[in-house]
């Protein structure tokens, strides 16, 4: 009986498709909002809002370095919500940064990553470059001191990859600076080659979710009755949108998307930063040789990340955030032992002098890449070994422990280069600048 | 199965007919897809093609050899460099970019030196390091004197690791 009404509704409904999309019955403890947040729900909105916003934007901007910046001018000022248009546009682009990768950081703790799932989780990775990159090339667009600057330092930040990577630097450039191949990249990869790639990962992405048998459910909660998705969790979708919406909205209406002046090749503002989800990288440039900061330590990142659901462990704490008690005093020890020694590390490095500086003789290679990367990691090696015996954690939560250790040094360090980096990327107070 | 029986009569595996022609059909779809890869690959690179052919026109008048004053620094915002008179007369054309990460530098003349916004790289009046994160000089460009103007072509830029007098210039 249940089941036909389900699919009654679903056949009337005039959003049968997007109803199709979900089971016609879902277990009732995955309604649980604390379990996934409605993050992943919420990025497919965001990717919605983007591609509307965007397409309507394409009306009226003129992909090059002589018009580029005036089209988004005359955007603003003389079409009627072209700001808001570009607010929404701007402020949504942000958030879907930061909702991606709290829906990483979700699927992380509630270990939704495991098999069957493991290939939902890598082309989530993919998925997650995706955004980073099409936010990165449409940075680029309005052609203000921002968006030019920010991208030359960002695609310098390439040319330090050993080997290729002044050819790929160049690739994307379309010539050594960037000028009108650049701009022609960017507009076709970003309104284009990315916004299409997308498509086709998240349908990939939600067919492996619906192939797991839908949201993680934890091991407790395998006996939890069946209800159906409409109303019950359709309903929750609804407000969840909706309460997103009026936030982007709100913000859209309130903040203005920044726009400085016209690109000029000649003068770079001081300080030039990179977009702010590359000051994590930027900050860390600083601190290491260029071979660590953009090549041997983000790669090791994201392969530990691809290897993640293949680790062996028999204690997988699937569906929900913490095992045990020990595990949540573990992860908040983590998070401020993380916290402050990446602080202290910054601090340290500004008191302490350059050893490149100090040690001239020596390979940088040596002094300012390999041995205060092996302090760094070695400190990291000791902490979970102390930590991992005084709880007496198991592998998921050690693992647990370690991610965020390493999330929060990467939080500390993007915070520093956003706020904390004046004049000449010197350390000061943002209330001083 | 009714392949694997093809492919192996007894215990040594012979290539059956089926089996090979599964395996030029792989090789086939493997050289389509280096084809389509080369196509993509190649598609990407008229962009900068066309750059080249512009490069007849990279060498581009700078001034006349007596707007430059000896010991003077001047910035050509145009095309993106310096112009440096050495006190003995020689001429020595220094990019604008940081070699960092490719943000503009800014000629301080108080104290004698490039500046380099983003992060406070430092170079002297040759465009050698003063202070890191640099990695190393300044490029420079090719400079040429003909009927007392001075010319740069400026698709040269050239990469060192010090400063050599022979990157200098003379009027003859």
């Amino acid at each position: 009986m249940h089941q036909q009404t389900g699919t009654e509704k679903q056949k009337k409904s005039p959003f049968g498709f997007i109803l199709h999309l979900h089971p016609r019955r879902v277990k009732e403890s995955t309604l649980r909002l604390s379990l996934t947040f409605g993050l992943g729900g919420m990025a497919a909105l965001l990717f919605i809002i983007q591609v509307v916003t965007g397409l309507l934007l394409k009306f009226h901007y003129e992909p090059s370095p002589e018009n580029a910046y005036n089209s988004i001018l005359n955007l603003q000022q003389s079409l009627i919500f072209g700001k808001l248009l570009r607010n929404i546009h701007h402020w949504s682009a942000i958030a879907m940064v930061w909702i991606v990768f709290l829906h990483m950081l979700r699927v992380i703790f509630t270990s939704a990553y495991g098999k069957p799932r493991h290939l939902s989780w890598i082309f989530g990775l993919a998925l997650l470059m995706l955004v980073v990159l099409s936010n990165f090339t449409g940075y680029l667009l309005p052609w203000d001191q921002l968006s030019y600057w920010a991208v030359t330092v960002a695609t310098s930040l390439l040319s330090y990859i050993p080997l290729a990577g002044e050819a790929v630097r160049e690739a994307l450039l379309g010539g050594k600076e960037v000028g009108q191949p650049t701009l022609t990249n960017f507009f076709n990869l970003h309104t284009g080659v990315i916004p299409l790639l997308m498509i086709v990962l998240m349908g990939y992405h939600f067919w492996r979710i619906r192939r797991a048998g839908g949201v993680i459910v934890a091991e407790r909660d395998r006996e939890s009755p069946m209800v159906d998705t409409r109303p019950h969790l359709v309903n929750r979708e609804f407000v969840v949108a909706v309460v997103l919406l009026a936030a982007i909205f709100l913000t859209a209406s309130l903040l203005d998307a920044p726009l400085r002046e016209r690109a000029n090749p000649s003068f770079s503002p001081n300080p030039a930063k990179a977009p702010w989800y590359f000051m994590g990288l930027q900050e860390l440039l600083i601190h290491f040789h260029p071979l660590f900061a953009v090549f041997i330590i983000p790669v090791t990142v994201l392969a530990a990340a691809v290897w993640l659901p293949y680790i062996k462990r028999d204690d997988m704490n699937q569906g929900i955030w913490f095992l045990s008690e020990k595990g949540i005093r573990s992860a908040k020890i983590s998070l401020a032992a993380g916290l402050l020694f990446t602080i202290i590390f910054v601090g340290l490095s500004e008191l302490l002098p350059d050893p490149g500086m100090l040690l001239p003789s020596v390979t940088p290679l040596l002094t300012t890449g390999l041995v205060p990367f092996i302090i760094v990691a070695g400190t990291i090696w000791l902490f979970m070994r102390y930590i991992a015996g005084h709880f007496s954690l198991n592998r998921s939560e050690t693992i647990q422990s370690l991610i965020i250790i390493l999330v929060a040094s990467y939080a500390v360090l993007t915070v520093t280069g956003i706020f904390f980096r004046g004049e000449g990327m010197n350390l000061v107070w943002p209330w001083m600048a | 199965m009714m392949n694997k029986k093809d492919g192996e009569t007894g215990n040594a595996p012979i290539v059956g007919r089926r089996i090979f022609m599964k395996r030029i059909w792989k090789i086939l779809g493997l050289v389509a897809v280096a084809e389509f890869l080369f196509f993509i690959i190649s598609l990407l690179r008229p962009s900068r093609e066309i750059n080249k052919s512009r490069s007849v026109l990279t060498l581009r008048d700078i001034g006349n050899v007596e707007d430059f004053p000896a010991g003077s620094v001047t910035p050509d915002r145009i095309n993106r460099l310096y112009i440096i008179r050495e006190q003995d007369g020689g001429f020595l054309a220094l990019s604008i970019t940081c070699p960092h990460l490719g943000c503009s530098v800014l000629w301080d003349e108080a104290r004698q030196q490039f500046d380099c916004p983003c992060h406070s790289s430092a170079f002297d009046r040759h465009g050698v390091v003063l202070s890191s994160p640099a990695p190393r000089p300044l490029d420079y460009f090719p400079v040429i004197i003909e009927e007392g103007k001075v010319r740069v072509d400026i698709s040269q830029g050239t990469r060192r690791r010090r400063f050599e007098p022979n990157q200098v210039t003379y009027a003859v």
